[in-house]
């Protein structure tokens, strides 16, 4: 089937399966490899992509569900110049990317939570990634550079 | 002379593929696209141990788009290159079998719907033997170690108080957020070049030489951006690879090998369980008088890196601290389990788990407070380690103590009626660098290079994994050639470019590594007043005189240097639940100097938090000799909200043969925590456990059999 959606702001058109993975759709058929794999089973997070805004693991969702929605993915992100965003220079300065494997959805996971919750407390900041796994920062580093875009 | 110009040492300057990972250009394995490429599976044993009777292939099938890859198109020795010659690359038809979960077949298809398909096409009969899965019936030793300092058997009668406890220690994944991984490219003259997720170019490149039979220059080895490895990727990456490569080869096209998680999980290899016994002696003053210390881990089926996994966990066993009269007998079994390997801490975490309780038991029973009595015992400058190394210098006891004790706030109690508030403290030591004489037999190398245009190239096999060795390689680099940051660059962790520095391991590549980098800017330096460039200089390490090692005894200098840590962990024990929840770790750590303070910290942090998931969640339940819990949804580890607030203080006491006085820190974290939450336990509840992961299930036992 032919799917129609947005990425990162821009319209795209794929033919495949209604039931491939989204995951699948972005990483091999939209060069979109920022979006990793971790588990395929949505348990860590490193498959977050935005639906509408909204957090979701790309992995649980068939691409046939996305026709005519927003999806934003990592590379998405930064401005249209290249410039990186306020939260990706952070997470640089502050540590919180190490291996980077789960940078991209807890990048994404935090994206959300910045423009939901201002300013968010630390616990606000746990809660709100709580769904990616990082086993590189002990999270500290992590939390350190979302609470520092709150000022 | 004019000073340096800039100091990039000890600045947290930006990491240099940053920018890659926070946009998502960052090119891990299986991110890399290759056209043409057939995707690679491995079929596995579902047996623990017997042999191999029949493999079928379903003859209704159309195999002619599948590649099928069994021990006979092996061009090579069937062998895994590491230690010992006892893993083969494929279980040969009519081998046995020795775990479950143990490869037999490769397969590759064009895609994943035709390799599923084959996949169930397979017959493997089997022919059963008695497996063994437990420690205590296993009768095959992999290796055993003795060390022994002073007369354990005479001291025994000096000692006033004997106190006796045997711990336990479980199993545990690496968890590395990307599975393991590698894409195999056949080329030209026999080469075959393999890109991957790994630590240790060279390891690899060993493996696929022997296995594939090929020369230095047909085997090319290449890292790519590798999203973790906790040592899960130091050894493991050569079956991967080496499958990898004999399906490419038999294809005649690029395959890709990428585990997902069920398989990474029920497939690598994970921390030894063990038991430790220990009885020490004292005096009525607490004066220490002997430790008498028995350590068993199980290596599982093969024998990986078991034999330095137990010489490290030795070692360590006595723990931090000075005593005349210590006699540690160590051993590794086999039992039919998947083989265990290295990760983080390397056997250390598990004999210094139970060496930090034994403080706490010995400091109860005498009914002195336990910090006192580990400063007491604690080793300091001048005294000697249980191989009978004097240490001479950057010993960092009493500073982390001192600061760990300083920084860590006031305990109050929970509001909450069914939680209990406790607080636990350990010390701990970790060696930097390889065991013995391991530098001296590795001699690692790297190559500098002074360019034409002004810039300079670091030439490493030594990889990034996450922990920032390109960007410290950098910093040194620029600071002993006295330039700008920015006029260093690091060649790619490819075999075919760069020498080889060694595995990325062992808390050994800022501290040794890192010294040659330095060494090779200073000569280039030196050589540039009155040469131009291009110049290009190799610098191998080399033993210092005064590290002596007798690989025969046991005895000398184990470690050239050791790092230190101090911490305390603040826990929430739910009585009902026995749900324990950490709450603070503080931890004070004698690094030497902190290269790049915020990446020091960062792995500090997340060793600490690898820690508290051994210590509290991580549990692997096995079953037939395998693991039950093999996926991620049954296998947990710490998320943001069962991470405690981590406070670090990074100590600096300068080590004089690191570069800029730096030591190894990157297992260190990964030994202090278990310790410091178990004692914390006890303070909380009243119950001590002599085992981790401290779950629900075992502390209400505990709790149970305390009322």
């Amino acid at each position: 089937m032919t799917v129609r959606f947005t990425l990162n702001g821009a319209p795209v058109s794929v033919e495949c399966a209604g039931s491939r993975r989204l995951l699948d759709t972005l990483r091999e058929d939209l060069g979109k490899t920022g979006t990793k794999e971790g588990c395929g089973e949505g348990e860590c997070g490193a498959c977050s992509v935005l639906i509408d805004g909204e957090v979701v693991d790309s992995c649980l969702v068939a691409v046939g569900q996305i026709e005519g929605r927003n999806v934003v993915t990592v590379e998405g992100l930064a401005g249209p110049d290249g410039k990186l965003s306020r939260l990706q220079q952070a997470f640089i300065e502050h540590g919180a990317a190490q291996c980077g494997i789960c940078t991209p959805g807890m990048l994404l996971a935090a994206h959300v939570l910045l423009q939901r919750t201002l300013p968010p407390s630390a616990d606000d900041v746990r809660e709100g990634l709580a769904g990616n796994l990082c086993r590189c920062t002990g999270y500290t580093k992590i939390i350190e550079a979302v609470l520092s875009c709150t000022t | 002379m004019c000073p340096a110009p800039v100091t990039a040492v000890g600045r947290s300057v930006p990491r240099r593929e940053g920018a890659d990972k926070v946009t998502g250009r960052a090119r891990y394995t299986d991110d890399i696209a290759v056209s043409g490429s057939w995707y690679g599976r491995t079929i596995r044993s579902t047996i623990a141990r017997g042999a191999i009777r029949s493999i079928t292939l379903n003859p209704a099938f159309d195999w002619s788009r599948v590649v099928v890859v069994t021990a006979d198109d092996i061009p090579g020795d069937n062998v895994v290159q590491l230690i010992r010659d006892d893993q083969p690359v494929l279980a040969p038809q009519g081998g046995e079998i020795k775990h479950r979960e143990e490869p037999i077949l490769l397969l590759a298809a064009p895609d994943r719907a035709t390799l599923e398909e084959a996949a169930g096409q397979i017959r493997i009969e089997y022919e059963l033997a008695n497996p063994v899965f437990e420690i205590g019936s296993a009768t095959e030793v992999f290796s055993a170690v003795e060390i022994t300092k002073g007369d354990v058997a005479s001291a025994q009668r000096t000692a006033h108080l004997v106190v006796e406890r045997e711990f336990r220690v479980g199993l545990q994944e690496q968890l590395y957020i990307e599975p393991q991984g590698a894409i195999a490219f056949p080329e030209a003259d026999g080469v075959i070049r393999v890109v991957g997720s790994l630590q240790c170019p060279y390891y690899v490149h060993r493996a696929l030489k022997r296995a594939l039979k090929l020369s230095d220059q047909q085997a090319v080895v290449v890292q790519a951006e590798t999203g973790g490895g906790f040592g899960g990727k130091e050894e493991y990456p050569s079956i991967v690879v080496v499958h990898a490569a004999l399906l490419a080869r038999k294809a005649g096209r690029p395959v890709r090998l990428i585990y997902d998680r069920h398989e990474d999980l029920a497939a690598t290899t994970k921390r030894h369980p063990g038991v430790i016994r220990h009885r020490t002696g004292v005096k009525r003053d607490g004066t220490l008088v002997y430790q008498d210390i028995e350590i068993v881990l199980d290596g599982g089926a093969y024998c990986t890196l078991t034999p330095v996994v137990l010489s490290r966990a030795a070692i360590h066993a006595a723990g931090a601290y000075s005593c005349p009269h210590v006699r540690i007998r160590a051993r590794a079994v086999a039992t039919n389990t998947p083989p265990n390997g290295a990760f983080r801490g390397f056997g250390a975490p598990q004999s210094l788990l139970a060496a930090e309780l034994m403080v706490e038991h010995v400091a109860e029973r005498l009914g002195m407070s336990s910090v006192d009595l580990r400063r007491k015992w604690m080793l300091r400058v001048g005294d000697t380690t249980a191989t009978g190394q004097v240490l001479t210098e950057s010993v960092g006891s009493t500073l982390v103590l001192d600061a760990a004790l300083k920084a860590a706030p006031h305990v109050g109690t929970s509001e909450r009626r069914h939680v209990r508030r406790g607080r636990g403290l350990s010390l701990v030591f970790h060696g930097s660098g390889f065991t013995g004489s391991g530098e001296k037999k590795l001699q690692g190398t790297i190559g500098f290079e002074a360019l034409a245009d002004g810039t300079f190239r670091i030439l490493t096999a030594s990889t990034e994994i996450g922990q920032g060795t390109k960007t410290i390689f950098c910093q040194l680099a620029a600071d002993a050639l006295g330039v700008e940051l920015d006029k260093v660059t690091l060649a790619p962790q490819d075999t075919s470019l760069v020498p080889d520095s060694g595995p990325t391991v062992a808390s050994r590549t800022a501290m040794i590594v890192g010294r040659l980098v330095q060494e090779a800017a200073l000569e280039i330096k030196e050589r540039l007043q009155h040469e131009r460039p291009p110049l290009r200089v190799e610098k191998s390490y080399m033993q210092p005189d005064s590290i002596h090692w007798d690989e025969a005894t046991y005895r000398g200098d184990a470690y050239p240097v050791y790092a230190w840590a101090c911490t305390i962990a603040d826990v929430d024990v739910d009585i009902t639940t026995g749900e324990v929840r950490v709450t603070d770790l503080v931890t004070a750590v004698d690094c030497g100097k902190a290269l790049h303070p915020v990446m020091a910290e960062g792995q500090i942090e997340g060793g600490c938090l690898q820690a508290v998931g051994w210590a509290t969640i991580e549990e692997i339940k096995m079953k037939d000799g395998g693991y039950q819990n093999d996926r991620l949804a049954t296998y947990l580890i710490p998320t943001a909200l069962d991470a405690p607030r981590i406070c670090t203080i990074l100590v600096e006491n300068p080590y004089s043969r690191g570069p800029f006085g730096a030591k190894g820190i990157g297992e260190l974290p990964m030994d202090g925590p278990a310790p410091a939450i178990i004692a914390a336990i006890h303070n909380a509840t009243g119950v001590w456990l002599d085992e981790v992961p401290a779950t629900p299930e075992k502390v209400l036992e505990a709790l149970g059999a305390q009322s």
